[in-house]
């Protein structure tokens, strides 16, 4: 054998050979013309053995300063949250990992029972009727609700939130090129959604309102406003969520949502510098059938047994081609069974608590950060996250910090000049009020 | 129940004093409520009622379904890879940089581009990356009247899809009767509105476009692009390169060739590679190296814009780096030999006892017609579904489109000649069945642990998710 992953022997080969009817493996190539026929071999590194190659990458890896050695402040989309042992246990069971689509039912109900699930609590925490079996990640899924709002309305507009994460309103306006759909930044006020403005912007060529809740800036929203601008207008309104936060949150469905998307990275998926995280999709019933990407449904089998399959494909790519109204196929399933094995744990009462942890350090901190003489610029109600005016340059406070063991926020000046100065402060439940004493203290000797 | 949160160190508030009155929750998420092990019982049971690639031979067409290296998972683990911040300062994932770029330079090589993108998720969303930078290439040419895509009527389903999400219509061309891109219906269908061809090389039928440079002249000099499928790159490492071939793009699935597991669905990732002309059109930030270490470029003017959040699906990139790490280039040229070896062998023994519409030698991968066992019948659905009594996934079945009862059959190179002399006879056994007693097969599946399921029914009325009664 050449490596431990090719199976093939030299008696093996010669026997096929024979069967084929050709005298080398070289014969089966000479369909590639000569032309472009690549000589040599490539130049890349050499093979490496198991061991070296461990070593190799956990030196590499140990570059990298992670969340476990370092106290992490930082959030904005992506949040160091309890990851419940379990899960990498259940994600680690190859039955799972080493399976693909669940194209064939009869042996793959485990893999289409646990998207079931998923989609079961999805609608838990959204308020909504269903929800698909996941998208590659919360930006591209807001992208692909607006899509599917212009594509339902016949509308070519979508009016974007000011405080939706900037990366994911990149991600829209990139989806929109594509689409011919226009894209319009609403102004924010106080650090939500400036709904005066939202009133006299939106038209009836307006496919939909995209807001997050909480927003990027960590102020939850009144989605009872906006619902009320949006639907007055005939438009949808789309609220990229962060379901963890819907765990204690009123859910965006019960606030007349018509499309809730976001990321399922808090619940049990490694930040993993920024992907493969979750994405979800979650609608009302009468866009069922406009819905991106795979859904699981419940059925019978021919003597009667519950069992689950693929179902409304005729929505989807491989079915409907150029007509599609998503290109999407491979999504994150295996991040959706992360994602449902942490919900499963934290459970009802779990998910209550976690969200009530993360407000009440965020809170926590907030009241340091006063105590300490530090202005917190939006006094809304807020989740996890609050933004702090440090009046220097964060660039160059993260670094000192960085040398007391601690990740500081994002700089805000980075997405918005009016925030130089200013840090977006995540506090999770991970946080412990000794890391937030230091994080204050620290930046009170920093400003000093 | 079945959680631990950290203790809750400091003082309790009462959350109506934080969240004016509507934002609280009234009514708690109906989620489980079970102790650990009841989880654990609960998944374990779910898993064995699912055939993976280590449950068994799992020939899926199109799909690569090749072991997946446990070294990847070990090495994705790694706290320094599983737990750093996309917002980290560059200075504090300099082994994550370096490991991306690393992964470019490999990726690179390997499809002969120019430059590369790790930001696409997976395979479509790297299709439609790579058609809005041929979009951004002629619009930036002043060539805005370039609205037509021309996919082969053997494409994935994923080709006119991302064509038609960034923007365009899509033109289908025909296969001739060797099963290769019609060359003079190619001519028919170009002209000065044409943007890009998109085509997979070998075809979904597993065979080898000889007269790719013929197609690449055609399509360049009616000012188009012509764009790679990488999906079946497992056929041709270390034989023929994309960028020798004349593709001006290309996306991988290194999920598929690369071994990023495929996770019951994903995530995977889609990287694209580009020639020259197309690099200031690359989605942002691009990743350079200086001499200070390495860094994400924002300054890119006539960048797309960002396809994703971050810098793509990571996680995934730090398995495929592991894997092309642990071949090395003998490996990956092994990797080619032994697939396509092993596509022909199945094909040759399997050929007396199925049609064989393109009797040549295949890449990675072939396609059987069942149409002798349709007239006698006995469809294609019920001869895979015969196959799960046996333990195997089945093939991909009714792809392509131009194969009538088609079953796209792709070994991978990780298959002994054990398992596929095993696979065979099974296959030869059901051909047989077939013939002698079909109701065998027309009833099938026997043995897993439900019955064929009633999908109308699943659509008619759809059940979503799980209601209390």
């Amino acid at each position: 054998m050449k490596h431990r992953y090719l199976p093939m022997t030299e008696q093996d080969q010669k026997e096929m050979l024979d069967t084929i009817g050709v005298s080398s493996i070289d014969e089966l190539f000479s369909d590639i013309p000569e032309k472009v026929r690549f000589q040599g071999q490539y130049q890349i590194k050499p093979a490496k053995s198991e061991s070296s190659l461990l070593k190799e990458l956990s030196q590499m890896a140990a570059k990298n300063a992670d969340n476990k050695a370092y106290a992490s402040f930082l959030g904005a989309g992506v949040y160091d949250h309890y990851k419940p042992i379990i899960v990498d246990h259940v994600i680690s069971r190859s039955e799972f990992y080493t399976a693909y689509t669940p194209y064939q039912p009869e042996i793959s109900q485990g893999e289409l029972q646990a998207i079931f699930e998923f989609q079961t609590m999805i609608c838990e925490l959204t308020g909504m009727d269903l929800a698909n079996s996941s998208m590659y990640d919360g930006g591209t899924a807001l992208a692909e609700a607006g899509m599917l709002a212009a594509g339902h309305t016949k509308r070519k507009k979508l009016l974007i939130s000011g405080a939706v994460n900037p990366e994911s309103q990149d991600v829209v306006r990139m989806y929109a090129l594509g689409q011919s759909i226009e894209v319009v930044q609403v102004p924010t006020k106080d650090g939500v959604t400036d709904i005066e403005a939202l009133n006299e912007m939106i038209d009836d060529n307006t496919a939909a309102v995209l807001v997050q809740y909480p927003n990027f800036y960590g102020q939850v929203e009144d989605l009872r406003k906006v619902e009320a601008v949006t639907h007055e207008a005939k438009a949808l309104m789309v609220v990229s969520s962060n379901p963890l936060a819907l765990g204690i949150l009123t859910s965006p469905g019960k606030l007349g949502a018509d499309i809730v998307v976001g990321d399922a990275q808090p619940f049990g998926i490694s930040e993993s510098f920024g992907g493969p995280h979750c994405g979800y999709f979650a609608v009302t019933n009468k866009l069922m059938r406009k819905v991106p990407g795979r859904l699981v449904g419940e059925t019978t089998d021919e003597v009667g047994r519950r069992g689950f399959v693929l179902t409304l494909q005729a929505r989807e790519q491989h079915i409907r081609r150029d007509k599609a109204t998503s290109n999407i196929c491979s999504n994150q399933a295996l991040n959706a069974l992360a994602a449902s094995v942490a919900m499963t744990a934290l459970g009802k009462k779990g998910v209550q608590e976690i969200a009530t942890q993360n407000i009440l350090k965020a809170n926590y901190a907030k009241k340091a950060f006063e105590a300490a003489g530090f202005e917190v610029v939006y006094q809304g109600p807020h989740f996890n996250e609050i933004v702090v005016n440090v009046k220097t340059s964060i660039t160059a406070l993260n670094k000192e910090l960085f040398n007391k063991g601690i990740i500081g926020g994002f700089d805000l000046g980075k997405v918005d000049e009016n925030l130089e100065g200013h840090a977006l402060i995540a506090v999770t439940e991970q946080r412990t009020k000794e890391e937030i004493d230091a994080l204050v203290q620290e930046m009170g000797s920093f400003r000093a | 129940m079945g959680y631990s949160l950290p203790e809750l160190d400091i003082p309790e508030v009462d959350l109506s004093t934080l969240l004016p009155e509507g934002l609280l929750r009234e009514e708690a998420a109906e989620l489980p409520e079970v102790s650990e092990l009841d989880i654990m019982r609960h998944y374990t049971a779910l898993s064995k009622r699912n055939h993976g690639v280590d449950s068994g031979f799992y020939p899926l067409g199109s799909c690569t379904m090749k072991y997946n290296p446990k070294i990847n998972e070990s090495v994705a683990r790694f706290p320094g890879f599983a737990n750093i911040h996309p917002l980290q300062d560059e200075e504090t994932v300099q082994g994550a940089m370096e490991l991306m770029y690393d992964l470019q330079e490999h990726l690179i090589e390997i499809t002969g581009m120019d430059d590369l993108t790790l930001q696409p998720a997976a395979g479509a969303h790297g299709e439609w990356t790579a058609l809005m930078m041929i979009r951004a290439f002629h619009e930036a040419n002043g060539d805005t009247q370039r609205t037509k895509v021309i996919v082969p009527d053997s494409a994935h389903g994923t080709n006119p899809a991302s064509a038609t999400v960034a923007g365009f219509d899509t033109i289908t061309v025909k296969s001739d009767e060797n099963g290769l891109v019609d060359l003079e219906d190619l001519k028919r269908v170009v002209g000065d509105d044409t943007a890009a061809l998109m085509l997979t090389n070998p075809n979904t039928l597993g065979l080898f476009e000889e007269n790719i440079l013929e197609m690449a002249a055609i399509i360049h000099g009616v000012g188009g692009k012509l764009y790679y499928d990488g999906a079946n790159l497992n056929a041709v490492m270390s034989k023929a390169r994309p960028g020798d071939m004349g593709f001006d793009c290309v996306h991988l699935n290194l999920h598929k060739t690369f071994t990023g597991p495929h996770g019951g669905g994903g995530p995977g990732s889609g990287p694209v590679g580009v020639k020259k002309d197309l690099i200031p059109f690359l989605p942002k930030p691009v990743l350079v190296k200086t001499e200070e270490g390495y860094h994400f470029d924002y300054n890119r003017p006539q960048s797309i814009g960002r396809v994703k959040p971050f810098y793509g699906n990571f996680g995934i990139n730090v398995r495929a780096y592991t894997y092309i790490r642990s071949m090395g280039p003998d490996g990956l040229k092994a990797v080619t030999e032994y697939a396509v070896l092993n596509a022909n062998y199945m094909m040759r023994r399997l050929q007396p006892h199925f049609d064989l519409p393109y009797d040549r030698h295949c890449k990675h991968e072939f396609v059987l017609s069942g149409r002798r066992q349709k007239k006698l019948g006995v469809r294609t659905l019920d001869m895979a579904k015969r196959l799960l009594d046996f333990g195997y996934h089945p093939p991909t079945i009714y792809f392509p489109l131009n194969v009538e009862e088609g079953m796209m059959i792709e070994p991978t190179e990780t298959e002994s000649k054990e398992t596929l002399d095993a696979f065979i006879d099974a296959m030869i056994q059901i051909a047989k069945e077939v013939e002698e007693t079909p109701e065998i097969v027309q009833q099938a599946p026997h043995t897993t642990v439900i019955k064929r399921l009633d999908e109308t029914k699943a659509a008619r009325t759809p059940v979503l998710r799980y209601k209390k009664a």
